[in-house]
């Protein structure tokens, strides 16, 4: 169906640090101009002077005191790193 | 024993606990024995801690028997979709992503739950990262219809209805974005309410789209819908979106509130691509309000009805391709071993880790947002979604209530729709909107097709008015016995 020209799939892959097969790309690109071939509507409708809405709950400005309180445990927070050392997350090497 | 727990109400069950009747280690072994006689076909669990389970029945035991029960819901087991944390249980999204992670902590509505005795039973199945409306998506393989096995449950909650539906558990938290409670409870022929946003703290639910996300209740009547969502409202300091709102007694409320109500029918929902078997059941049930005296308004809601879908996929895609890069494979979740370096292991452990309706999601959501195309999608999402809610305010002005189906289609067959992202959506036409605009909604059974497919009737009230919702649910629940209906499995 519909393809967008500005849908580029390898800047956009880069963008959300995803790596994309080929075939994802073909696939994708195809698909997602479908979606936004459908949303094009709307640009039918008249939104001059509306305030845009980032959620629909009635709370802004939400303060809490700024105390000490208990977090999670090392132990707990770590249990589900992918690889550990003394406390500590294992990554690759990150600088020269 | 165990047959005669199977489809008991929860407020059945409640009672039969408070009497001596049965233990909650009976109860337990009950659905333990009824999970293992069907889930095989049904598939609605990813798992089932069955020794935590039944240690907490005996402690449920020990405190009745102290004279310390803490409620209705000590002792009852209630299913959690795999999205909600309980701490020492895995938390997998059903997704690979979060195959091996177990919660370090429990979601506010976990605590709530367990002090209220509850009994957490299990992790349910979902379409990955709560992203579908089938369960298809699901990394562990799809859940079936307890009433056809070769269609859907719906989703992404389709685990959490399927459970209900087949006897499995009498109740089950899921969460609903765009529908993702209402639909698979349609689907499934359960009772299934979406709260008002900002009602149900989200500590502890793992982000799809946060503007959006609500937790809610499962179950076979709309009493046990009120009974769980009583024990998991009210505000949370851990969820700053939390409102403090005063939450009733929602169960005095239903036996207080007897209407009779004036009711909106927005036209539009009755339009083309409504089955016309669940549009004349729909009716049906709007026929009875009118002949229990209740004023049924015909009011339009066309900017929901025409762009609720291509605003939400905006919104919720550009929300969920932020929430969902935390999952870059460092601190927990997986991480590839083919990676070498840093920018490998992102690039890795996100291609291996998410599914396809995750990735196109994550893609789109980052075009949405991306340097650009910000104002032309997202912002201008965002402004017709304040339109779409102004639409509904001013309907609700004049109605307690709007009536509609839930779904457009019944129960469809697995795989139908899942090369067809579109298609897909689309099921979600009549929910979708009730998100945006932040409205409590639920969907009640109201009907079967000739194929014997359960049809939900879709009712969506004020904010924060889940009381005069469930009340309005409860009138047209009373007078019918499709609740009572269960498939053979």
């Amino acid at each position: 169906m519909s393809t967008q020209p500005d849908l580029n799939l390898d800047y956009l892959a880069n963008l959300a640090r995803l790596a994309l097969t080929d075939a994802e790309k073909a696939e994708f690109a195809q698909q997602l101009g479908d979606i936004l071939h459908y949303v094009e509507k709307l640009k039918q409708v008249d939104v001059s002077g509306v305030e845009p809405m980032a959620h629909a709950s009635p709370v802004f400005n939400v303060w809490q005191p700024d105390v000490v309180a208990p977090g999670l445990p090392v132990e707990a927070a770590l249990r589900n790193a992918p690889a550990r050392r003394e406390d500590m997350i294992v990554v690759p090497k990150v600088v020269e | 024993m165990a047959d005669e727990l199977i489809y008991q109400s929860a407020t059945q069950l409640a009672a039969q606990l408070a009497a001596g009747k049965i233990s909650a280690v009976e109860l337990v072994q009950a659905c333990l024995a009824r999970r293992q006689a069907v889930d095989g076909r049904v598939k609605a669990f990813n798992s089932c801690d069955e020794a935590g389970a039944l240690a907490a029945a005996k402690a449920s035991d020990a405190r009745r028997a102290a004279g310390q029960a803490r409620g209705p819901l000590d002792g009852i087991p209630v299913g959690f979709k795999d999205v909600i944390a309980v701490e020492g249980q895995p938390l997998t999204c059903s997704s690979k992503m979060l195959a091996n992670f177990v919660s370090p902590y429990d979601a506010t509505v976990t605590l709530k739950l367990k002090a209220a005795g509850a009994i957490p039973f299990g992790r349910l199945n979902m379409d990955e990262f709560a992203m579908g409306s089938s369960t298809e998506n699901s990394a562990f393989g799809p859940t079936a219809n307890p009433w056809d096995l070769t269609r859907v449950p719906g989703g992404s909650s389709g685990g959490s209805a399927a459970a209900v539906a087949a006897g499995e558990v009498p109740l089950t938290l899921g969460s609903d974005t765009g529908g993702s409670i209402r639909q698979p409870a349609a689907l499934c022929g359960i009772v299934g309410l979406k709260p008002t946003y900002g009602l149900v703290s989200r500590y502890g639910l793992a982000a799809f789209a946060s503007s959006l996300d609500q937790i809610g209740t499962m179950a076979h009547t709309v009493g046990d819908a009120a009974l769980l969502l009583g024990a998991i409202a009210g505000h949370d300091p851990r969820d700053s979106t939390s409102f403090k709102a005063e939450v009733p007694d929602y169960r005095a409320a239903l036996a207080a509130k007897k209407g009779p109500w004036r009711l909106g029918v927005p036209r539009e929902f009755f339009g083309a691509g409504l089955d016309p078997e669940i549009g004349a059941a729909v009716k049906q049930a709007i026929e009875f309000y009118r002949k229990q005296g209740c004023e049924i308004k015909e009011v339009a809601l066309p900017l929901a009805a025409e762009y609720a879908i291509a605003v939400y996929y905006l919104i919720a895609t550009a929300e969920a391709s932020s929430n969902l890069a935390r999952y870059d494979g460092i601190r927990y979740g997986h991480r590839s071993k083919a990676a070498t370096d840093v920018a490998g292991v992102y690039f890795q452990s996100r291609a291996e880790g998410f599914g396809p309706e995750v990735k196109r999601r994550i893609i789109l959501g980052t075009h949405v947002l991306s340097s650009g195309y910000y104002d032309a999608y997202y912002l201008r999402a965002q402004k017709v979604r304040t339109l779409i809610r102004n639409e509904f305010t001013a309907v609700l002005r004049d109605c307690d209530a709007l009536l509609s189906p839930t779904s457009p289609v019944p129960a469809f067959k697995l795989g139908e729709k899942s090369a067809d992202p579109l298609a897909m959506y689309l099921t979600d036409i009549y929910t979708i909107s009730v998100n945006l605009a932040g409205l409590p909604g639920i969907s009640i059974p109201c009907g079967f097709t000739g194929g014997g497919l359960p049809i939900g009737l879709q009712l969506i009230g004020r904010p924060f008015d889940e009381a005069g919702l469930l009340a309005v649910a409860q009138a047209y629940e009373s007078a019918h016995d499709w609740h009572t209906k269960h498939p053979s499995l």
